[in-house]
């Protein structure tokens, strides 16, 4: 099974050759290195840009107002924050213009904690993105999904926001990509780029096919009729785990991947909540104005009498950063423990 | 001095034509700044003072839709320009009055915030000198469609200051990688309240440029012919050659700022209709009757304009979810 980086490869190799994808740039983007996380080697399209975040937002609007498809890579989320008001603008230049330029632009970025990457290698831009009004937003928890999501990215007329977790991308999902090969040893062999000179090296591409998921479309993990945990990204993961541990003491919890953070899933998360009746959603942006404090929220208005327990929000605590040690990090942002904790209590409580 | 020049060998007709879109565009701003001082408008904010830079620049560009055509990213003081390229009184004046028939922006923003894809001309932002990465943009994916189209991108001096401004100097002049650009900057020497002499300490914004090997030029923005002939000659360098141009002009501002600051005339500077208008009496070019007749029917143009805009339907408060995603799609959470 691929990666989420080789996926994440894969699916901008197809939109080069049947979505007339024409530009894949930004830092170290093309060769030799093809991305710091190895997701744009061998691509046709990729380029290396000027160290210069505004420089990137910039190019893939004008690229985007001639209708030229790009995908755009601030290599580290915590580098965007400087574009903000160009994301801004990219986001509003639709409904600005009465409906005349839309800006088919797809800007891709990893997140989040959860390689010791220290201060400025470790932000969540979840909660900011959710602001940004006109984007679609979307953070997938496996190879599959980055896959279909970034293909839903790339094809959509209006700007997307393709966020990775970083602690993911060497994790290998469960699922084939369609047309991907079954053995991952013949995969790294047609689609990583070897070490050392790469000058003569080009990529094999197996025949991939077309696999998109929609925007606003979550997935249950797991089937629970107990409580029902929403997240997505790095921390569906271990709300998944957790569900599997927690099971053994007799647990029945409901597990959703919202997969899109903007437009979201409610008809999911109001179904799994009227049949639970309890709610927590993770994630491990900070935890003040956190987009799941707007999830929370809605549960608490259009469900509260069916609520058997107050709904949850477990965030990354307000900090200004992550800090590099693992006491430091793991204080930071939510584990595994904590999230168990959480869901024993909730399920504790009655009305 | 322009007499001196002969103007620069242009035609009699082309010169009488420049005059009629400088004027007419003359004409408009302060119609608008009426439209403004009787309260029917929340702001103004546009281009009196820039008319001999902004219409020789509209008239020179390859107006089209499209990558075969130049593209246009422009500031808020670019009324001449769209003047030049075919904008209506009454179109400009539907922007000011925030009428549903704005093609811009459907009464969704300030006046001289144009935005006309039919002639590339891509949206006017706030934002200061945004549009200066942004035609990096545009001027890239015309490099690749290879029809010899450039991107024009305008701005003010005291923008500048801006990353996005040198941004645009190092994207565009990247070695082997240069972009048909045309970077412009309008020098009126002011920056709200700011002077130019608080905020710089090059000597000319063009020496910026230079440092990137750009060909780069001060020009006197005042004088239409001098415009016309520099941008004939660096829209033809950047089309030949597909690397980039600098040009900074320096200009007027007649009303000040914007209505924040008044928009009362400033009797100091020099008035670049006025002046061309005295160099065409002068050479015999125009007679002074013709003159007068031409500002009383640009004059008539513009109160039919607001007349017609004011008998327009406002936008309607349910359109404000329109258009936050193409094809009509829901963005309302409310509905998901």
């Amino acid at each position: 099974m691929s990666n989420m980086a080789q996926a994440i490869r894969m699916a901008l190799h197809f939109a080069e050759k049947n979505y007339d994808l024409k530009d894949v740039f930004g830092q170290d983007v093309g060769a030799p290195l093809g991305g710091v996380f190895t997701a744009t080697q061998g691509l046709k399209t990729a380029w290396n840009s000027t160290l210069d975040e505004r420089g990137i937002i910039g190019m893939a609007m004008g690229i985007a107002m001639t209708g030229d498809r790009c995908v755009a890579e601030i290599q580290f989320a915590d580098y965007i924050f400087n574009t903000l008001d160009l994301l801004k603008i990219a986001g509003n230049t639709l409904w600005c213009t009465n409906g005349q330029y839309n800006l088919p632009m797809t800007v891709m970025t990893p997140v989040g904690a959860g390689i010791h990457g220290s201060i400025y290698h470790s932000h969540s831009f979840d909660a900011w993105a959710s602001r940004l009004t006109g984007w679609k937003v979307v953070m997938p928890s496996n190879p599959l999904d980055a896959y279909g999501l970034l293909l839903s990215c790339i094809q959509d007329p209006n700007p997307c926001l393709f966020l990775n977790p970083k602690a993911l991308m060497r994790v290998r999902g469960k699922d084939l990509i369609p047309g991907e090969p079954l053995n991952e040893k013949d995969l790294k062999a047609m689609i990583d780029a070897p070490i050392g000179d790469r000058t003569k090296w080009k990529a094999q591409w197996p025949e991939l096919q077309e696999y998109l998921i929609p925007f606003g479309k979550g997935k249950i993990t797991r089937s629970g009729e107990q409580i029902s945990v929403v997240s997505y990204g790095r921390h569906l993961l271990l709300c998944t785990e957790v569900a599997d541990q927690l099971k053994s003491e007799g647990y029945s919890i409901e597990v959703i991947d919202l997969r899109s953070i903007y437009p979201y899933d409610w008809q999911m998360i109001k179904a799994s909540v009227k049949k639970t009746g309890r709610v927590l959603f993770v994630n491990e942006d900070t935890e003040v104005t956190n987009f799941c404090e707007h999830l929370s929220y809605r549960v608490t208005k259009e469900l509260f009498y069916e609520l058997l327990a107050a709904p949850r929000v477990l965030a990354g605590k307000n900090l200004p950063g992550i800090g590099l040690h693992p006491n430091l990090e793991d204080n930071s942002v939510p584990q595994k423990t904590e999230i168990a904790a959480l869901i024993r209590k909730i399920c504790a409580e009655a009305p | 001095m322009i007499e001196k020049k002969v103007f620069g060998g242009l035609d009699k007709k082309v010169l009488i034509h420049i005059y009629e879109l400088m004027v007419k565009s003359r004409v408009l701003e302060e119609r608008l700044i009426k439209i403004y001082r009787a309260g029917e408008s929340f702001f103004w904010i546009g281009g009196p003072g820039e008319e001999a830079w902004g219409v020789p620049l509209g008239l020179l560009g390859r107006k089209g839709r499209g990558l075969e055509y130049d593209f246009f990213h422009l500031h808020y003081r670019s009324t001449p320009t769209l003047i030049a390229l075919g904008m209506t009184m009454l179109d400009a004046t539907r922007l000011m009055m925030n009428r549903v028939t704005d093609k811009s922006t459907g009464g969704r923003n300030f006046s001289g915030h144009y935005c006309f894809p039919e002639w590339n001309v891509a949206p006017v932002t706030s934002p200061l000198e945004v549009q200066y990465p942004i035609a990096c943009g545009t001027a890239h994916a015309q490099k690749r469609a290879g029809k010899s189209a450039i991107s024009i991108v305008t701005g003010g001096d005291a923008g500048t200051a801006e990353g996005d401004f040198a941004s645009s100097l190092i994207l565009a002049s990247r070695r082997a990688q240069e972009l048909p650009l045309l970077i412009t900057v309008q020098n009126n020497k002011w920056g709200i309240s700011t002077s130019y002499e608080g905020q710089h300490g090059e000597t000319n914004i063009a020496d910026r440029a230079k440092a990137f090997n750009i060909k780069s030029r001060v020009i006197n923005g005042n004088d239409p012919v001098e415009v016309y002939l520099c941008l004939t000659e660096d829209m033809a360098y950047i089309r030949k050659t597909g690397k980039p141009a600098f040009i900074e002009a320096q200009v007027s501002r007649l009303y000040g700022h914007s209505s924040a600051s008044g928009a009362n005339p400033v009797m100091t500077e020099i008035d670049p209709v006025k002046e061309f208008e005295r160099a065409l009496l002068k050479a015999n070019i125009l007679k002074t009757k013709e003159v007068k007749a031409l500002w009383e029917e640009f004059e008539a143009e513009g109160v039919l304009a607001a007349a017609t805009a004011r008998s327009e339907q406002v936008s309607a408060s349910e359109s404000i979810w329109d258009h936050v995603y193409a094809a009509g799609e829901n963005a309302d959470w409310r509905n998901f």
